[in-house]
């Protein structure tokens, strides 16, 4: 059972300190910010946030490492991650189609309770979409990993030894946001998931996406193409059960109700979460509270507050904290 | 009179006889112009002989005259104006025989150019897009300055360097180089756009080139020392100062009338170089046959249309075009799409009911810039 703090951004209002005190970690923090790519050692601000106690696990940096001393193993995640990008395209093709058609049905002029029953068999068929790409997603991974055997890889291990010293004396873990396909791909490179499993653990942004079950991608009106939300894969899958969305305040539109009923019944099963500045969701396992001001997307299109019936045990104060630290 | 007269000065009418205090309180109830649906109505107050919109809406009549209610000295004028409409314009006041130009004693809202300012006519639907207005989360980028003492133009030559927000030596950036780029500067606020911009993610971090011309008017139509300047200097000089992509889908030519034929010309002259332009209301004038008629000025600028119309060649891979429907040039740039997509090179092609000036311009830097050089937006969660 991973204890953890899901947040929203931190670049304007950073709660991560309150987040530590949240989980009591008392000790070194390993911290992975290879979501920022080539600027992943910049990491002096997230130090001082963390109250400097931590340690930047590199995972950027090692992976390159990793790249440049095994030619052809990076030849075979090169193949591997263009696969997966040609799939990503396919999927985006089925996915443009079949939700427009959901979203023709739901404006469309009848009576109501037929929309409703076609509109449930248009999402179903999204749903099952989106199943369908994370399982052939799943099975290219499992497939490189099977023929390639990365943990078996001298250049690998070299780096894996490495990084089961730092966290040997960790603990706990902070996983800031960037890149998110790059951050879910290093820590999967390296194993991270059962490395990090049992330390308490903040993660916020493109981290806290890619922890979940589910990452999903997201903006309502991006400056070219229609916007559809799309499932990358799968996350790590320490906390389960939730989609999380931040910078829903830019990204989605909040106000328009059909929109988010799509958006939350397509994900039904799991539970919607918009992260923005100061937001919050902690878990414990399985069983999840939400801070204030942290709201979910619900199938009748509102955004509800989650803690007006469950109330955390120790939320974070309203009190900005004066350090800014970049994501 | 207009066919049909709006409902705000019906209401006024309706008053007859209009008192002073009437149109005290008119003017205290309404904002300028005052916008119903599709019609603008444009009001002045004063005690002269004649009041005539002056508007560069190509299509209409460029002066257009007011009416004044009887027993006041209020005037006012009507035009259907489509939704979505951004209209720049002046009024004509005429007393005692002399002829004045002034801006909207109304209106608040000002566009500036190079000759000065214009009052803004915003039609309905219309609203200035928020990624042009300063974003105090967005972090900024910074403008350096260069100096070519020799240039193949003849004699030196200034060139201002806007380096993104977090610019790292250690990453490489993709270049846009823009003509006339203090103007994109100062009238179409471009560093606030690049900064929101990429920012938001919408457009990758760029290092853009901002070029400071002599005489505009005959570097631009496809002068070779232009085209040299800008290929054979300025661009070595960049890769050799900045960490740039060495490729072409790296490179962008960027211009706006004029500038937007120099962009084309420069790129034609060196084909293969810059795989990406970005031409906004370009001054794309040709002829089929006989004289051009938009006088000696355009005289290199048709010589040069109509010789890449001939032998356009694939200058670029992808280019962004757009113009405004209320320009005189919408016929020259529709034309020339055709002209574009048929090099094999990838065309956008965007229009707005807007005219020949940099808010334009400004308005559409989004849309162009995201399509030539995408950002990150869906994938990186900051």
């Amino acid at each position: 059972m991973t204890v953890g703090v899901l947040l929203g951004p931190q670049r304007l209002a950073p709660i991560v300190g309150e987040a530590v005190e949240m989980l009591k970690i008392d000790g070194k923090i390993a911290a992975i910010t290879a979501g920022w790519q080539e600027r992943e050692s910049e990491d002096q601000e997230l130090c001082d946030a963390l109250g400097n106690t931590s340690v930047n696990l590199m995972l950027h940096a090692r992976g390159e490492a990793v790249f440049r001393d095994d030619p052809d193993f990076f030849a075979a995640h090169r193949a591997k991650q263009d696969r997966l990008r040609n799939l990503q395209e396919l999927y985006r093709l089925r996915l443009a189609s079949a939700l427009k058609g959901a979203r023709r049905v739901q404006q469309a002029t009848a009576p109501r309770d037929l929309i409703e029953s076609e509109l449930e068999e248009a999402l179903q068929a999204l749903r099952l979409l989106d199943t369908h790409h994370a399982a052939k997603v799943r099975h290219i991974e499992e497939e490189f990993e099977r023929k390639v055997r990365p943990l078996e890889r001298p250049a690998l291990r070299r780096q894996l030894r490495e990084i089961d010293a730092i966290l040997g004396e960790c603990s706990g873990v902070a996983i800031a946001g960037g890149h998110v396909a790059v951050l879910y791909n290093r820590l999967r490179l390296f194993d991270l998931r059962s490395r990090i499993a049992h330390l308490p653990m903040l993660a916020w942004s493109a981290g806290a996406m890619a922890v979940s079950d589910r990452i999903v991608l997201f903006h309502d009106s991006p400056p070219q193409g229609r916007g559809n939300a799309e499932v990358l894969g799968a996350g790590l899958g320490l906390f389960p059960g939730v989609v999380v969305l931040p910078h829903a305040r830019r990204r989605l539109m909040l106000h328009d109700h059909g929109r988010i009923s799509v958006f939350a019944r397509r994900f039904a099963g799991a539970t919607c979460i918009a992260l923005d500045e100061r937001c919050w969701v902690k878990f414990e396992g399985a069983r999840w509270t939400s801070g204030p001001n942290t709201f979910q997307l619900c199938s009748d299109g509102r955004l509800v507050d989650p803690t007006a019936s469950n109330p955390p045990q120790n939320p974070p104060s309203d009190r900005p904290q004066t350090a800014a630290i970049r994501a | 009179m207009p066919s049909a007269i709006p409902s705000a000065i019906q209401t006024l009418l309706s008053q007859a006889p209009v008192s002073d205090a009437a149109v005290a309180a008119f003017l205290e109830a309404h904002t300028f112009p005052i916008i119903e649906g599709r019609q603008a109505t444009f009001v002045f107050q004063g005690a002269v002989d004649a009041v005539h919109l002056r508007h560069w809406v190509y299509g209409l009549a460029s002066s257009q005259s007011f009416h004044r209610i009887e027993g006041t000295r209020l005037w006012y004028h009507t035009l259907e104006l489509p939704p979505q409409s951004r209209v720049e314009y002046k009024f004509e006041v005429v007393l005692n025989g002399q002829h004045q130009w002034i801006q909207d004693p109304l209106n608040p809202n000002f566009a500036h150019d190079p000759f000065g300012a214009n009052s803004v006519c915003a039609g309905q639907g219309y609203r200035r897009p928020a990624w042009t207005e300063p974003d105090p989360e967005a972090r900024q980028g910074i403008v350096k300055e260069m100096l070519f003492k020799e240039t193949k133009l003849g004699g030196p030559r200034r060139v201002s360097v806007y380096l993104p927000a977090r610019f790292r030596e250690t990453r490489r950036y993709p270049l846009l180089i823009v003509h006339d780029g203090g103007d994109y500067m100062r009238y179409a606020s471009l560093q606030t756009v690049l900064d929101n911009l990429i920012h938001r993610l919408e457009v990758a971090p760029l290092v853009v080139a901002l070029t400071h011309p002599g005489d505009r008017l005959s570097e631009y139509p496809n002068h070779p020392g232009h085209a040299a300047f800008i290929a054979e200097q300025l661009l070595p000089e960049m890769n050799a100062k900045f960490p740039l992509y060495d490729a072409p889908a790296s490179r962008c030519l960027m211009g706006a009338s004029f500038g937007g034929v120099a962009a084309l010309a420069t790129a034609w002259r060196y084909p293969g170089t810059f795989g990406r332009l970005l031409l906004q209301s370009g001054s794309f004038a040709f002829t089929d046959i006989g004289e051009n008629k938009r006088g000696p000025t355009f005289a290199k600028v048709v010589e040069f249309i109509n010789a890449f119309r001939d032998q356009p060649g694939k200058p670029s891979e992808k280019v962004y075009v757009s113009c405004g429907t209320y320009e005189s040039l919408i016929y020259e740039n529709r034309s020339m799409v055709p002209v574009l997509q048929a090099t094999g090179m990838e065309v956008r092609y965007e229009e707005a009911r807007d005219g020949h000036n940099w808010e334009n311009w400004r308005d559409r830097l989004r849309s162009g810039l995201s399509w030539l050089f995408p950002g990150p937006l869906w994938m990186v969660y900051e």
